[in-house]
């Protein structure tokens, strides 16, 4: 298959891994490497990719999974509105398994509440256009990478007039948590593999703040075998050479500069929040979007103001449920100081068919991954061919 | 009997009262769709006589809710017997004969049934099995997605057959009998949420004639078998891993997928271990019988694609290991609830 086998050689991946091996062994090293992107981490698991390098390359799963870092309040907040029986609710595949308080969006589905999976937000709209009498609301979540198609949709809902369309916006963005990462002294990082799709929007150039002010390399990267592997080999050699630059692994998807029509696209539709919560690691300033006041007609958060102010004085009356999910520490897993299988929860209250924390959710979250592809890691090394 | 062929254009609830109705959809459209010569049609009867045959009788059921009723290869009504065809295959059994019950939501078309009718008859005459009773509810508009088909089938096991779990050693082969995905795929795409076309058809098929040249030269050495319908060869492998207490390993190069399979599987984040098949079986054969077994099921039309794609070893217990072909592997586990496409 085309752009899919040349990255997937056999071949050229083992070279890359023996390039990598010869080079962590003349530096006498560890390399501590963050992976931002949960697709990466998907891919490394999947793919068996950490089998291939040598055991001073730690990888770490870093905080770019969209409904991941989702708090469960956000959850909440959107099983509330779809409470309301005018609404049917849509979302991303990603968010129906994603626990709130009352139970994820499958759950409440079977419990009677019209909540209904889409590919893309211009399905949500066409379900507006068929269901006149219905407010239909779109659960907007994901970083850059998906924030255009949002605004896309919101600008094609005001062309078509359409009165029962609104979002309920949770795009969040991808820099900012990578500096709250670096921000942390418990942390000590060496070098970031950076999201590829989001600099499909963005540009590679974001990513030269984090080089300038952090000194740390970052290497955009692809999401085959091969492009990661040989992301970790630029990573290396740069760190060997002890250097800090922005190298471009993905160029044959991500220009350096911005793509102009989706900025102008976001800048339109969306303003930065003053701040946002992020599952794990906290309130991270202008770190997320809502929609500008112009558009505030497809604002669900303005649209069900009241069904939100109501959740809100149930929430703060009961104080907020106890669960475990309070208690779970995924945000030291999140941020690289706790790997998965060393989290009390992990593979005993917290799986994917009962998630506790959102990390064991998406197939991207490091949890799952690691729960789908690699929990044999230590038989699998001795045993692999 | 009244043999005027079934006029009204609708069903109705009164076609499922048991009165005037019912009967004239009986013997006006289902009767003369799915009449053969065990079908006792001149005096329909409560029960269907067989004649009983020496050995053991393998005895299945299996409901189908599938959505749109046609896709591309299949539709409910053929999908609704070979399905239960297939599990009587992979039990060793020969398909002997079926019954199948319908729920139908009233205002269904009666052209929508008695296309699936058609369908039925079809199916039943390729894989030469006969449908010999049933019966039909309706249910009241909105309480039903169009219908819904229940098949029971009975099969007679053929000589020196001896499946089970328990059976299966390390170093036994694991056979699987054509390309995966397709059906999974195309009810997907026939839903038409994805803008994805793909020149693409269920694998919706009896699986007998492969499961009978099989048993034919080593039906000793079989150890296993199971048509790995919803949740895929993956749910199908680990049930089998727990039970024998074993692991089993595949070859991801060795897997026969097509290219417009993995292509849409690569597009929405789908593991196309995961996806539904309806025209494939796997088997675990003894390592000494396992060419053989290859040979067997690629002589018949439809089993050209079969192949070897892994063997049993004795540990990680229950797990199913997936390795790659640039030496690395990892655990595949079984489909956990729906399958979701991913965002990005």
């Amino acid at each position: 298959m085309k752009y899919v086998d040349e990255y997937r050689d056999p071949e050229l991946i083992k070279a890359t891994a023996r390039e990598i091996t010869a080079l962590v062994e003349k530096s006498g090293r560890l390399f501590r490497i963050m992976e931002v992107c949960g697709g990466h981490t998907h891919s490394i698991y999947r793919f068996g990719l950490e089998q291939l390098l040598p055991p001073a390359i730690e990888l770490i799963h870093g905080p770019g999974c969209p409904v991941c870092i989702l708090p469960m309040e956000r959850v909440d907040e959107g099983m509330a509105i779809a409470a309301d029986k005018r609404v049917i609710l849509t979302a991303y595949g990603d968010m129906m398994r994603v626990p709130g308080h009352q139970g994820s969006a499958l759950q409440l589905k079977a419990r009677g509440l019209d909540i209904r999976m889409v590919y893309s937000p211009l399905d949500a709209l066409k379900l507006a256009q068929i269901n006149p009498e219905r407010e239909v609301v779109f659960f907007a979540i994901g970083f850059e990478t998906t924030a255009p198609a949002t605004a896309l949709t919101v600008l094609k809902a005001r062309e078509l007039g359409l009165t029962n369309f609104t979002a309920f916006v949770n795009h969040v963005t991808v820099i900012p948590p990578m500096r709250a990462v670096l921000d942390d002294p418990k942390l000590q990082l060496d070098g970031f593999i950076g999201p590829g799709h989001v600099a499909t929007v963005i540009g590679a150039s974001s990513y030269e703040e984090i080089v300038r002010d952090y000194k740390k390399p970052v290497i955009v990267s692809g999401f085959e075998p091969l492009d990661i592997m040989q992301s970790i080999l630029m990573l290396l050699r740069q760190l060997s050479a002890g250097e800090a630059r922005l190298e471009n692994q993905y160029s044959r998807v991500v220009p350096f500069a911005a793509n102009p029509v989706a900025s102008q696209v976001l800048a339109e539709v969306f303003e930065l929040r003053d701040s946002f919560e992020w599952r794990g690691l906290g309130s991270i300033a202008n770190s997320a979007v809502k929609l500008r006041e112009a558009f505030s007609q497809y604002d669900a958060e303005v649209r069900f103001a009241h069904l939100l102010a109501a959740y809100h004085r149930q929430f703060e009356l009961s104080s907020g449920p106890s669960t475990a999910a309070h208690e779970a520490p995924c945000g030291d897993v999140l941020k690289g100081l706790m790997k998965p299988k060393s989290c009390p929860f992990f593979g005993k209250e917290c799986s994917p068919e009962n998630p506790v924390g959102a990390l064991m959710v998406s197939s991207e979250g490091a949890c799952a991954a690691y729960y789908n592809y690699a929990r044999d890691k230590q038989t699998v090394i001795t045993n692999g061919n | 009997m009244v043999t005027e062929p079934f006029r009204d254009t609708r069903i109705e609830l009164s076609h499922g009262s048991g009165g005037l109705a019912s009967r004239r959809l009986l013997e006006g459209l289902i009767v003369p769709h799915l009449a053969n010569s065990q079908f006792n049609a001149g005096a329909l009867t409560d029960a269907a006589i067989l004649p009983i045959e020496s050995g053991h009788l393998a005895f299945t059921a299996d409901s189908f809710v599938v959505q749109p009723l046609r896709f591309a290869g299949g539709s409910i009504g053929s999908l609704s017997v070979h399905g239960t065809v297939n599990d009587l295959a992979v039990s060793g059994a020969r398909p002997l004969a079926l019954l199948s019950t319908f729920i139908l939501e009233a205002g269904l078309p009666a052209v929508v049934l008695e296309a699936e009718l058609s369908a039925m008859a079809a199916a039943c005459s390729a894989a030469g099995v006969n449908i010999v009773g049933g019966d039909t509810k309706v249910v009241e508009h909105g309480k039903a997605d169009g219908m819904y088909v229940t098949t029971c089938g009975i099969g007679v096991l053929e000589a020196n057959v001896k499946l089970s779990p328990a059976r299966v050693q390390v170093g036994d082969k694991v056979l699987l009998s054509g390309p995966i995905g397709d059906h999974g795929i195309t009810v997907l795409l026939a839903r038409g949420e994805l803008d994805i076309e793909a020149e693409l058809a269920s694998d919706s098929r009896s699986v007998w004639p492969m499961v009978q040249a099989l048993l034919a030269v080593c039906a000793a050495e079989v150890r296993w078998m199971r048509d790995p319908t919803r949740g895929g060869v993956a749910s199908s492998l680990n049930e089998l891993a727990q039970d024998a207490k074993l692991c089993v390993t595949l070859r991801e190069k060795d897997i026969p997928v097509r290219d417009c399979v993995r292509g849409a599987c690569e597009v929405l984040g789908l593991d196309v271990l995961h996806v539904a098949n309806e025209g494939q079986f796997l088997a675990v054969v003894a390592a000494s019988a396992a060419e053989q077994a290859l040979s067997a099921v690629r002589a018949v039309p439809g089993g050209e694609a079969a192949a070897l794609i892994g063997e049993v070893e004795s540990g990680p217990a229950g797990r199913l290991r997936v390795f790659t072909e640039h030496g690395s592997s990892r655990v595949v586990e079984m489909l956990v609830g729906e399958q979701l496409p991913r965002i990005c």
